[in-house]
């Protein structure tokens, strides 16, 4: 094992697909030079800010043959490709009877916490959940990064890879051969009995150690990271809960229409899950405002370990 | 020269006010009493100055994410802002907003905004309003070279010049958009270049000579105001600094290009010619320079003695009550 950053994990995975296959191209308005040093500016290309064009000359290009990696960099930006995201890339394969392939993956940072106001703070994947034909992964380490973009970039549909912006300092092992992890697979992180704890992205690092607390109180926490949100891996999730008989889900996005009303939906609607069911879910999520700028405002906004603890705690009573 | 002597030395007291208000905000950025990001306009104040001074009260802007010096050119005022981007509850926009999105509506400066050509289209809906109303009132659109490879730049000029809207669309083409050239990104070199193809004006002007460009302006507003639709105004300038605040901050531009246009400071330039000109003496600048430090240390103490918004207030202004 050795030692990578989130960043350097998803670079890695990009290189390393870039290698095995040349019809892999990179869009992004700021070429990274590691990038550009290993595959010229032919395949690396800096695109003007323009990200509804280059967004829709992406896919343009996958179903032409080729397998672009487009990173909009913070998903705010993607917000200008939105025609291009939901009127042509979700549909175009169904719409066109599965006549081509649209091999394409979109990289774009997400999250809160620094500072930096609501057009550029959020957590807006369950927007894209909404539609039908994009896949999705939410990586929170540097291991799930580096494995599940290089599935992604595989993967013959359109993918987005929704990366934690204030973890790409994160440091974290990954193994020093080639690895990859599929979509669609829950990553069980810690083992319990009393109480399962679904988290999503970065809220993984908030809950490991309100699991350790309530561990030393004799309470059994077991802790899912889906992983994937599309594919989204309900088997384990349901498993889960029919052991324990109670789910708290954490996100760092608001609870209205989430990704949590449907990794709750998936418990309760499923006949053995409910029957094993102690204690209504809980959602441990932020609150539904636009990000505010002042750190009293937005420390208000997002869930932390102590809010993840007293949640628990409220479905433990 | 018809500009009064009073009115230049109104323009390089703006100046001098944005370069210090950001360069305390860049300090206290780095020391952590300013959080977030800063994008500073310094270098490029000839700008904001030029055009703005061509303005009225009543006549409204939009800025970018590098929108102090639009701030302070329409006349905001600094302790409101200095409050804002130490997030305090005094501030412009209550602390929710920070250095990236400040406004005040009340002078006409529709915010700062953190998409590139976002504001775009919504100054030019003030264009529609100046038009509806019939005032004689005149909109201008604030944005970068990078903006204007944007949709909404296109759209929006094509609709400006189809309405014949009053509007004003100011491109900064400081060359660089963040770490990218815009020269490898833009099918032609000038932006001005593109009027043509929307039916309007489009002038080059040097960015850095703020007499320039208030003369430019001053034609594209008489035309704009008489009703005969919008003009483009590129002004070639540069950013001092980098792309934004950073602690070690790391300039990947050529370094003789900075320092070329380090020597063009527009700062320097104006005070030489004033007192050139004989419009004011060392003396007068120096004390003006001393007011404007002074304005800026009240500032920073208004923001240093506000308080902190409640966290409940995050909850407040979703909607309008
Ligand atoms: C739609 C969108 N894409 C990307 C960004 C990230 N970004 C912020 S500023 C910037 C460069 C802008 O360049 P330009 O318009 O020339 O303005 P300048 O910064 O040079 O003043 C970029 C790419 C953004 N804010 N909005």
């Amino acid at each position: 094992m050795r030692t990578v950053t989130y960043s350097q994990a998803g670079l890695e995975a990009v290189m390393e697909e870039m290698q095995k296959d040349d019809k892999t191209i990179h869009l992004s308005t700021n070429a990274p030079a590691a990038l550009t040093d290993s595959f010229g500016t032919s395949r690396v290309r800096a695109t003007p800010i323009a990200e509804g064009g280059f967004t829709g000359i992406a896919l343009g290009a996958a179903g032409s043959g080729f397998r672009p990696i487009v990173n909009w960099s913070m998903v705010t930006f993607s917000f200008v490709a939105m025609d291009q995201i939901v009127n042509q890339v979700s549909k175009i394969h169904y719409m066109f009877g599965g006549q081509a392939k649209f091999p394409i993956t979109f990289r774009t940072s997400c999250g809160g916490g620094g500072r930096m106001a609501a057009q550029h703070s959020q957590n807006p994947y369950s927007m894209f959940m909404n539609l039908a034909g994009l896949k999705m992964i939410l990586p929170s380490t540097p291991y799930d990064l580096k494995g599940l973009l290089k599935s992604a970039i595989r993967e013959d549909n359109p993918v987005i890879s929704f990366e934690a912006g204030n973890m790409y300092a994160f440091e974290g092992e990954i193994p020093e051969e080639e690895y990859t992890l599929p979509l669609g697979e829950a990553h069980i992180l810690r083992e319990g009995t009393d109480v399962t704890v679904v988290t999503l992205g970065r809220m993984l690092h908030d809950t490991l150690p309100a699991a350790e607390i309530l561990d030393k109180e004799g309470v059994s926490v077991e802790i899912i990271d889906p992983r994937t949100l599309v594919p989204m891996d309900v088997d384990t999730i349901r498993a889960s809960v029919q052991k324990t008989g109670r789910l708290v889900i954490v996100d760092a996005a608001g609870a209205t229409a989430g990704a949590t009303a449907e990794i709750a939906t998936a418990a309760t609607e499923h006949a053995e899950t409910f029957a094993a069911m102690k204690a209504p879910v809980k959602r441990i999520c932020a609150f539904n405002v636009p990000i505010p700028y002042s750190p009293t405002l937005e420390d208000h906004v997002f869930p932390d370990a102590d809010k993840i603890l007293a949640g628990i705690r409220e479905v433990l009573a | 020269m018809a500009l009064s002597a009073e009115k230049q030395l109104e323009m390089l007291r703006t100046m001098q006010t944005i370069r210090r208000f950001e360069e305390r905000a860049s300090e206290d950025y780095i020391g952590g009493a300013i959080y977030g990001v800063v994008h500073c306009y310094i270098g490029e104040e000839a700008v904001a100055t030029g055009i703005c001074s061509a303005l009225n009260i009543d006549d409204r802007i939009i800025s970018t994410h590098r929108g102090h010096g639009h701030c302070i050119a329409k006349g905001a005022d600094l302790n409101r802002m200095m409050a804002e981007l130490y997030g305090r509850a005094t501030g412009y926009c209550k602390g929710k907003g920070g250095s990236m999105h400040i406004a005040d509506f009340s002078i006409g400066m529709l915010g700062a905004n953190g998409i590139v050509a976002g504001g775009i289209p919504i100054v030019t809906g003030a264009g529609l309003a100046a038009q509806l109303e019939g005032k004689g009132q005149v909109a201008v659109s604030f944005f970068g070279d990078g903006a204007s490879n944007a949709g909404p730049f296109h759209e929006s000029i094509n609709i400006a010049s189809a309405w014949k809207l009053p509007m004003i669309y100011v491109c900064e083409n400081n060359l660089w958009s963040a770490d990218t050239e815009a020269k490898g990104t833009l099918a032609l070199e000038d932006i001005a270049a593109r009027a043509a193809g929307y039916g309007i004006p489009g002038v080059i002007v040097d960015g850095n000579d703020v007499l320039a460009v208030n003369e430019v302006a001053e034609a594209a507003i008489a035309r704009a105001r008489a009703g005969e639709g919008p003009s483009l105004i590129e002004c070639k300038t540069y950013r001092q600094r980098t792309h934004t605040e950073r602690k070690e901050a790391i300039d990947n531009r050529p370094a003789e290009q900075v320092a070329a246009w380090m020597e063009r400071d527009p700062i320097k330039l104006f005070a030489a010619d004033l007192i050139e000109r004989e419009v004011m003496t060392e003396e007068d600048w120096k004390k003006m320079e001393e007011e404007i430090a002074q304005e800026v240390l009240d500032a920073v103490k208004f923001a240093e003695e506000s308080p902190f918004p409640d966290p409940e207030e995050a909850l407040v202004d979703v909607f309008a009550e």
